[in-house]
């Protein structure tokens, strides 16, 4: 007789893509199970602060309980320092939580995108026991392999004989801490930038069976957060 | 060498001067097969179990289990229907069983799999239900409300690795600030749950499902969507061996309840081939 897993891949895939003041979400919506699709409908993203969302794929039952974790923390930061948490100190806070239960770890793969205290586009990505970087682009879940080469290819630099593109302006302490980091913030502009996204989700729908049904986006820039849906194909 | 109970025929050694190594000899003849016996006890129990099993008391395999529910949105609230079998393995055990239940005034709750995990989890909902009454605040339990719930003990047992063994089913109808709002979902045993305007648990993800999916439709009548349900239900019934043909249907609506009693759905077994079957075969194979 099987034994009693304790997880189970629901599959599914994020990415999110930093601009220079902006930052772009999405994940689709498709829940499966094995061969079976549960539901067409199901969101992987959580608004954790007003300028900070999460994207996570994985196993759905830890990922809803990671999203609630981190939701009341929020709140009582907000009640204690009397302001909603920014997006890096989310990131901070998201890898704490995840290496919390380093030795039975929530199956989330996340990727949590916004707008850093400057207000330029942020995108921390994660693996399931809580290492993280900041980036500017990232895919995550069962699409993200045929995701990542098409992400590099158009965001990474134009040309591999250029320099890698630095931005012109990164934050102060940002370089202080990260003397050899690079920042790729895309030179894309919001619309581009949304454009890319849905055709690489249309081109990982086609490959991956755990992605499709439809793409959920969501855009957060100065004016706030803008979702937006997208039909891809449900087969 | 102590005397000790393990043993049981035998006569406790007695203290004979000169008989010491006959003592112990018989001592010996209690004592090494008992240990025997729990470490042989204690192996089987690693065997079924698992190593990090010794420290959690763990649910591995279900007993007596249920088979599909499926359950849909319609105009008035949610319908919800299975059979009213319990199978203890592969032996149909018992027949009669009721794997819908009504909760609270809003919603209804199905289960299929291990049914003394369902009873479990009615006696939890019951408490629920009770503390909510003693509010006495007018509130009541939304289906929402009562899917949380649930999801979040299916999950926090599944931590404990002491899952309790069902898929569930939870569709009801409330008053919400848009009118009333018919809510529908399900959870599995280790937590993973959603909201869909139609849900089906075990054999019926794989073959009621597409019906619905093909079939379903906005505000559909309370016939329409009974005759809708009874087609899965047929198709369950032809495909599933632990499916039985005694079937019951709920509904829930903003008046309340209704857990009609259990019907039988007319088969047909009228093919040539079932008539005479072994009319191609060669030999009495």
């Amino acid at each position: 007789m099987a034994r009693f897993d304790p997880y189970e891949n629901n599959g599914g895939t994020c990415v999110a893509v930093a601009g220079a003041d902006y930052c772009v979400v999405a994940a689709d919506t498709r829940l499966s199970v094995g061969y079976s699709i549960l539901s067409r409908d199901h969101s992987k993203i959580a608004q954790l602060a007003d300028k900070c969302v999460l994207a996570s794929s994985g196993f759905q039952g830890d990922i809803k309980a990671l999203q609630k974790n981190l939701a009341a923390k929020e709140l009582i930061y907000e009640h204690n320092h009397n302001k909603k948490m920014s997006c890096p100190a989310m990131a901070q806070l998201l890898s704490n939580t995840l290496y919390y239960k380093r030795f039975f770890p929530y199956y989330a793969f996340n990727v949590l995108g916004g707008l850093d205290s400057e207000g330029k586009g942020c995108v921390f990505t994660y693996d399931a026991v809580g290492s993280y970087e900041r980036t500017g682009y990232s895919a995550q879940g069962t699409g993200s392999t045929l995701m990542m080469p098409v992400l590099d290819n158009q965001l990474k630099s134009p040309s591999p004989l250029l320099l890698p593109a630095r931005v012109s302006s990164s934050s102060l302490e940002f370089e202080l801490f990260n003397p050899l980091m690079v920042v790729f913030l895309t030179p894309l502009s919001e619309s581009e930038a949304v454009d890319l996204v849905k055709d690489v989700f249309a081109s990982a729908t086609e490959r991956d069976i755990y992605t499709g049904d439809r793409l959920e986006i969501v855009v957060i820039n100065s004016s706030g957060t803008q979702r937006e849906y997208i039909e891809l194909r449900k087969d | 060498m102590g005397s000790h109970a393990a043993g049981g025929s035998q006569a406790p050694p007695t203290a004979t001067a000169g008989g010491g190594e006959t003592q112990r000899t018989h001592v010996a003849f209690i004592f090494y097969p008992s240990i025997g016996i729990v470490v042989f006890a204690f192996d089987k129990f690693i065997n079924s179990h698992g190593l990090l099993m010794l420290l959690f008391h763990t649910n591995r395999y279900p007993y007596v289990t249920g088979t599909s529910v499926i359950a849909l949105k319609y105009k008035d609230g949610v319908i919800m229907a299975c059979d009213t079998g319990a199978s203890y393995g592969s032996t149909l055990r018992y027949k009669s069983v009721e794997r819908i239940k009504a909760v609270g005034k809003h919603s209804l709750i199905g289960a299929s799999g291990e049914f003394s995990d369902f009873q479990e989890i009615l006696r939890y909902l019951d408490e629920l239900t009770l503390s909510d009454h003693m509010w006495d605040d007018g509130n009541s339990l939304g289906p929402k409300e009562i899917h949380s719930y649930l999801t979040r003990v299916m999950y926090n047992r599944r931590n404990k690795f002491d899952p309790l063994w069902n898929s569930l089913v939870l569709g009801g109808v409330k008053k919400g600030p848009k009118g009333d709002e018919k809510y529908l979902g399900m959870v599995n045993m280790i937590g993973t749950h959603f909201e869909e305007n139609h849900v089906a648990t075990g054999f019926g993800n794989h073959l009621a499902i597409p019906i619905l999916r093909a079939e379903w439709r906005e505000d559909m009548s309370f016939e329409e969507a009974v005759k809708l349900v009874e087609k899965c239900l047929l198709v369950l019934l032809y495909r599933d061996r632990s499916s039985i043909n005694k079937f019951q249907i709920a509904k829930i609506t903003t008046e309340g309840s209704t857990i009609y009693p259990p019907y039988s759905l007319k088969t047909y077994w009228g093919f040539s081939h079932f008539e005479n079957p072994a009319q191609g075969a060669v030999g009495s194979w």
